[in-house]
C-alpha cells in the first residue's frame, strides 16, 4: 500500500503556507482520518536571537530527507507525508521545518511525523548559525546529545 | 586519484573555502587516513579538524564513518554533526 505513496520533499528559501500543504494531502479523498503536521519555528532566545543562518548541503539534503521519508513510509500506512525545509536567513517567529503525515488513523500519522523530525535532526545536512541582537560573533548551534538519544528510541521500538 | 572535497559550516569558516579538488596519494585508503593528510596542509586544516572524531563525512552525498574506504568517491564532503528541523 505504501509502495505507490511518493513523499513530497521540498528544500528551499521561502516560506511555507501549512494549510496549502494539508489541504495538498486531503482534498478530495475521503479515506483519510489523521493528519498530523509539525512546524518548527525560529525562537527569539528571549530577545537575543536577531536570525538564524541556515546552511546546508543541497544534494544531500534532498536525497537524505527524501530517503527518511521513504522510511517512514515503509514503516507506517500512511496515505501521505511531506517534508519542507527551509535554508537562508530565517528571523524569529518564522517558519523552519514542516511535516506534514497523514494516514487513515491518528497513531500512525503521530508516529511517522515523531519519526522524521528525529531523524532530520540527526541525519539531514543542514547546520544552523546564531546571529545575535547585540551584534556579538555570531556562532554555530551546536548538536544535542538529546537529539541523538532520540534516534535510538526509534531502534529500539519494534516495527 | 583526485576528488572534490566539500566543506560546511565552520568546517568551510576554519579552512576558508568552501570546496576543492585535490590528488590523493594511493597510501590514502579511508576517510580516517583522509583526515589525518589534510590535517598536515596547513594550519586553517588542523582547527578545522583538531576534534577528528566529531567531524561528520558523507561520500558521494551519503553518511560513512571514518573507517570506510574512499575508493571510487567522487565527491567527499566534511561537516560538523548537523543541527537542521
Amino acid at each position: 500500500m505504501s509502495g505507490a505513496i511518493k513523499p513530497r520533499v521540498a528544500i528551499q528559501s521561502d516560506d511555507f503556507d501549512t494549510a496549502a500543504e494539508i489541504a495538498r494531502l486531503t482534498s478530495g479523498r475521503h479515506d483519510i482520518g489523521a493528519v498530523v503536521t509539525f512546524s518548527g519555528l525560529c525562537r527569539d532566545e528571549a530577545g537575543t536571537l536577531q536570525a538564524l543562518e541556515i546552511e546546508h548541503y543541497p544534494e544531500m539534503a534532498a536525497r537524505e530527507i527524501t530517503s527518511i521519508a521513504g522510511e517512514a513510509l515503509g514503516r507506517w500506512p500512511l496515505t501521505g507525508l511531506t517534508v519542507i525545509h527551509r535554508y537562508g536567513m530565517i528571523r524569529p517567529g518564522e517558519n523552519i521545518v514542516l511535516v506534514v503525515a497523514a494516514s487513515a488513523h491518528r497513531r500512525a500519522a503521530f508516529d511517522a511525523a515523531a519519526f522524521l523530525m528525529d531523524y532530520l535532526k540527526n541525519a539531514a545536512p543542514f547546520w544552523k548559525k546564531e546571529h545575535l541582537v547585540s551584534g556579538a560573533a555570531s556562532g554555530w548551534v551546536e548538536a544535542k546529545s538529546t537529539d541523538a538519544a532520540a534516534l535510538t528510541r526509534w531502534q529500539e521500538i519494534e516495527k | 586519484m583526485s576528488v572534490k572535497l566539500v566543506y560546511f559550516a565552520w568546517v568551510r569558516e576554519r579552512i576558508g573555502k568552501g570546496e576543492e579538488i585535490i590528488d590523493l596519494a594511493p597510501s590514502i585508503v579511508t576517510v580516517g587516513d583522509l583526515l589525518s593528510h589534510l590535517k598536515t596542509r596547513g594550519e586553517e586544516y588542523e582547527a578545522a579538524l583538531e576534534y577528528q572524531d566529531v567531524i561528520r563525512v558523507a561520500i558521494n552525498q551519503e553518511h560513512v564513518d571514518h573507517k570506510t574506504p574512499i575508493g571510487g568517491a567522487h565527491e567527499i564532503a566534511l561537516f560538523p554533526p548537523m543541527t537542521g528541523g
